[in-house]
């Protein structure tokens, strides 16, 4: 109770309305990091906490409404989920959950560096654990742009053409993604050498990490490229990833087809089976004779929308007059697993697994963008010396969310990219 | 009794009026000491401006649709005046988008944020003793969510109106004109501030207790807050992800919703239920707060049933969560679930019944005032129980068959949402205005304001059960002829209700100008809020408060010297603080 009385009395001096964000300044009673409202930095710690728990359980239910989607939608088209899912590169995916793994590392060490007053060790940290979110959003951004070049998008943007997997041409998306970076990046080095001109101090401290962590984002980059590019030489599971230049060309795909083609056939015995698990590799589609039929009727147009593809596809089905909400019935008898691919490749079926990717992996990477912002805020607090063994909060809080956002990663690798 | 019968080792405690340099009203001046404020009290009035608009928007949309169904062709909105405002549109459009922006205004704009926002922010604190909600700055910015909200529902009206219900179905919400992106932003956006609310309320709840104030001293209506807010933070996520996938599905045909792309609607409508039916208890379960309290303290007897109040909140918290499915029983759900839906439905009436009989047995042998806020107290138990017993009508399968969609339906959500929640907001903001500005209001004006509420109320809304179970559809803009006398008696009570609720926002007002000085404590309440000055100063409480029984009267007096309700309270040590300048001579006693 004590605490109360003299926490009202140092708080009465205050204006209020307004000194309410500047606390209780250089009261011996009520440290500068106590909030006026709190009576000890327990109470503080404690409350900030359990908000933070709060939080993440609104942010859990926040995706567990996609998580649903994608258990509804991957329950009624399984072959959906499974076939297009090996158009994701199962390594990008890998090396972005490591790269996540690391950064929650960094940031409970980072937390622990707060907690024991190792203000250098704690700024190490947080710049390594922001680095390694930068990398996670160049390999992204590598993802994307190449999925973008593909056409394959959500359902009523769907362009994929499998006749024609590999499109020349087209906007360089990842210039589109990668300009705001570039421009982040000039600025933080200007930044830094006007600071070090002026012989500002703290304004350097801050730079110095701050560039690291831009530069971190073209390491990923980089290294998306790299790994792309690999997939398409070393293993066929991928060639559908030719495509990985940043300037949008696709060298040489014909080649990588018709080894894949050969490839394929060799490691599947089953036909239904093959024609399943190889559609992604689209140049062994479209050499096989069963699915020539159907995959010219889909490509007979290069530039189709997804509307006039799903208007097609329609066309198409109300002609067979089948009723089949998950296949078309076609005439031959055997056909209904065999014409599967065809479904899937359908853009309306095909479109809504990109949908749910997308959903799901834009609004994770939404959350990585903000986790990006608090986590330069503490930084910049760290380099600020803000935290002791006392006030350490606000380290612990973002840890915690952070650690959510690595969680939330590491449910969706395996549900997007492990399930063929 | 006076304060001469104080015993010996016990003195009154009455903190008699606030200066304006502790009133929180008037201890800092200008704008933007109001629009920068961190304290939860202003930010509660802000709230309660910002309601009050809402409901005055969304209650001139109401008196729009009845005038309009006044007679079976509509008389209102095929007149020369809305011709000549919107020639382009078509009266049975204009209608739609009336009934809509009536419905999304006032679930998402008003009553939500009502109870919770308003007065919840003002009084969860104060209740609970303490000095401010445990994060003032979250609390301020989700008070500019809510303005940011509002403002996406006034452009939603400004661009192209809003014509899908407040529900947004799907595929009708895909393929429309209509502003939908703008709208569901808006409830996009109002959701989290409504989620940040909830947030605050709980970690206040758990951690800036003082010493005494256990779980079970709590008042009730922290009780109900604290369940709404489990609600709050546990739903509210899962209706921004559903409109947020609304507003993918419209930009890019993601395939989800939309049948065009091979969506599944019903998988929208899952998502939507699964937040707005526990959302219709986030606006009834603060209502039942402010009922106990009411009932308890305009009874002058200690409630019945604390602990079974106090824990069917949580109940109806947690069921609500299990019988979303009852809003679909004709969306196609397969038979089983169908059951298993209505059944889950029924044990929500459990905990709501356990309320109402344990307010009438509070109210059984007490000295009963019947003050304005006690007479909305009674109306709201009469309406609710019509309320909540119709609402088994829908809940059973065979009968919602014949009653899906009709008048039955918004007669039943009017009486448990206008009836319920609204008449307990009303009485709460009649019960804690002293509190909140100081002043007294007109006894007699206030009381005027609930009869005509009443009788408005059940004018309006009685003759839509006969409606509704005689096969009028909801959201129809015109009607077969036999049904417009009861039509018309629908419209004439909502022009009643419609006088009832200036008469009362005229009585508020009024008291701001010439109202007595409130004092600390006009109706002899036990809880906290009622220790501090009225209005409370900056703080809150002078001196740490001393946690008893929220619903012990018997060491509340009548003090005839004074003309007001003290407190007699076990003598303790003055905590020396400046001293308030209007300190009664007997307090040192």
């Amino acid at each position: 109770m004590a605490t109360t009385d003299a926490g009202l009395a140092s708080d009465a001096h205050e204006q209020p309305g307004h000194g309410h964000s500047d606390h209780g300044h250089g009261d011996h009673d009520h440290p500068s990091y106590l909030a006026h409202h709190f009576d000890t930095p327990e109470q503080q710690f404690d409350s900030g906490k359990l908000g933070m728990w709060l939080f993440l359980v609104t942010e859990v239910l926040f995706f567990s409404g996609m998580f649903c989607a994608y258990a509804i939608f991957r329950a009624w088209r399984p072959e959906v989920f499974e076939g297009c899912s090996q158009f994701l590169n199962t390594k990008l995916g890998a090396i972005n959950t490591g790269v996540l793994l690391f950064s929650s590392f960094t940031m409970a060490w980072g937390v622990r560096c707060a907690q024991k007053e190792q203000h250098k060790l704690l700024t190490v940290m947080l710049a390594t654990t922001l680095s390694c979110a930068t990398v996670f959003l160049g390999v992204k951004a590598i993802e994307y742009s190449h999925k973008w070049h593909l056409g394959l998008l959500p359902a009523g943007l769907f362009s994929y053409d499998p006749s024609n997997p590999h499109p020349v041409g087209g906007p360089n998306y990842l210039a589109y993604i990668c300009a705001p970076f570039v421009a982040i990046t000039i600025g933080v080095a200007i930044w830094l050498v006007v600071s070090f001109l002026r012989g500002a101090k703290f304004q350097l401290e801050c730079a110095k990490p701050l560039l690291v962590v831009c530069l971190c984002f073209f390491v990923g980059v980089g290294l998306g490229t790299i790994l792309e590019s690999g997939g398409e030489e070393g293993h066929h599971e991928d060639d559908h990833a030719v495509v990985a230049s940043t300037d949008g060309a696709a060298p040489e795909h014909g080649e990588a087809h018709s080894h894949a083609d050969g490839d394929e056939h060799a490691e599947h015995e089953e036909p239904a089976a093959e024609a399943v698990a190889s559609l992604p590799a689209a140049g062994a589609m479209s050499n096989d004779s069963a699915d020539l039929a159907v995959l010219e009727r889909l490509a007979t147009d290069a530039t189709n929308t997804g509307l006039q593809d799903e208007l097609a596809a329609r066309k198409a089905q109300s002609e067979r007059s089948s009723g089949g909400i998950l296949y078309d019935v076609s005439d031959d008898a055997s056909a209904t697993v065999a014409s599967a691919p065809e479904n899937v490749l359908r853009p309306s079926r095909a479109g809504v697994f990109f949908s749910i990717y997308y959903c799901m992996t834009g609004i994770h990477a939404i959350h990585i963008l903000a986790g990006i912002g608090v986590l330069v805020w503490l930084l910049v607090r760290s380099i600020r010396m803000d935290f002791n063994r006392n006030y350490f909060g606000p380290v612990d809080y973002v840890g915690l969310y952070w650690h959510i956002v690595d969680m939330i990663w590491i449910y969706l690798f395996p549900l997007m990219y492990l399930i063929r | 009794m006076s304060a001469g019968s104080v015993p010996s080792g016990y003195e009154v405690n009455d903190p008699g009026y606030p200066t304006p340099q502790e009133n929180y009203l008037t201890n800092s001046k200008g704008i933007l000491s109001w629009a920068f404020t961190l304290d939860h009290k202003r930010i509660g009035m802000m709230y309660l401006i910002g309601v009050t608009s809402a409901f005055l928007l969304g209650g001139l949309l109401a008196l729009g649709i009845r005038l309009h169904l006044f007679a079976p062709d509509g008389i209102l909105f095929n007149n020369a005046l809305f011709q000549w405002l919107a020639p382009d549109k078509a009266p049975n459009d204009i209608y739609n988008q009336v009934f809509t922006l009536h419905g999304a205004i006032m679930v998402f704009l008003f009553i939500i944020p009502s109870v919770p926002a308003a007065l919840g922010n003002f009084l969860v604190p104060v209740m609970l003793g303490a000095k401010d909600v445990a994060f003032p700055r979250l609390n301020l910015s989700s008070f500019y969510l809510w303005v940011g909200g509002a403002l996406f529902f006034v452009m939603a009206l400004l661009a192209s109106g809003l014509d899908t219900g407040w529900t947004f179905y799907t595929p009708y919400s895909t393929t429309t004109d209509s502003s939908v992106i703008l709208a569901t932003t808006g409830a996009f956006v109002l959701g989290f501030s409504s989620i940040f609310t909830g947030l605050n309320f709980i970690v206040t709840i758990n951690t800036m207790r003082p010493p005494g104030m256990t779980w079970f001293r709590m008042p009730l209506f922290l009780w109900a807050t604290y369940s709404t807010s489990i609600i709050q933070v546990l739903a509210t996520p899962v209706l921004g992800i559903t409109l947020l996938l609304l507003i993918a599905e419209r930009t890019l045909h993601i395939g989800i919703f939309d049948p065009e792309y091979n969506g599944d609607p019903v998988t929208f409508q899952h998502f939507f239920w699964f937040y707005s039916h526990p959302a219709v208890y986030i606006m009834i379960l603060p209502a039942f707060g402010i009922i106990s309290e009411l009932i308890s303290v305009h009874s002058h007897k200690r409630i019945f049933g604390y602990r079974f109040i106090a824990y069917s909140s949580i109940a109806i918290a947690l069921l609500s969560f299990i019988v979303w499915g009852h809003h679909m029983f004709t969306s196609g759900m397969s038979p089983i679930t169908t059951i298993i839906f209505s059944a889950l439905t029924f044990t929500v009436s459990v905990p709501s019944a356990i309320k109402v009989f344990n307010w009438v047995a509070t109210m059984f042998k007490g000295s009963i005032s019947l003050t304005t806020p006690m007479v909305y107290a009674i109306a709201f138990i009469f309406l609710f129980t019509i309320g909540g017993l119709t609402g088994l009508h829908l809940g059973t399968l065979a009968t919602d068959m014949h009653l899906h969609d009709t008048y039955f339906v918004v007669a039943h959500f009017h009486y448990v949402m206008v009836g319920g929640t609204v008449v307990a907001f009303l009485g709460g903001v009649f019960h804690w205005w002293p509190k909140m500005v100081g002043k007294m209001y007109s006894e007699a004006g206030g009381l005027l304001s609930a009869a005509l509420v009443f009788i408005g109320f059940n004018l309006t809304f009685l003759p839509q059960f006969i409606l509704g179970s005689r096969g009028m559809p909801r959201r129809y803009a015109t009607y077969d002829p036999e049904f417009a006398p009861l039509h018309q008696m629908s419209t004439y009570g909502a022009l009643i209700l419609g006088v009832g609720l200036f008469v009362a926002l005229f009585v508020l007002l009024m008291s701001l100008y010439n109202g007595k000085k409130a004092p600390a404590n006009p109706w002899g309440g036990a809880t906290l809020e009622w220790n501090c000055t009225s209005p409370p100063p900056f703080y809150n409480f002078e001196r740490p408060p001393v946690v008893g029984d929220p619903y012990e009267f018997g060491d509340i007096r009548w003090d005839t010297e004074l003309d007001r309700y003290v407190k007699v309270e076990p003598q303790r040590e003055r905590v020396p603080l400046e001293t308030p300048a209007e300190t009664p001579a007997h307090a040192s006693e």
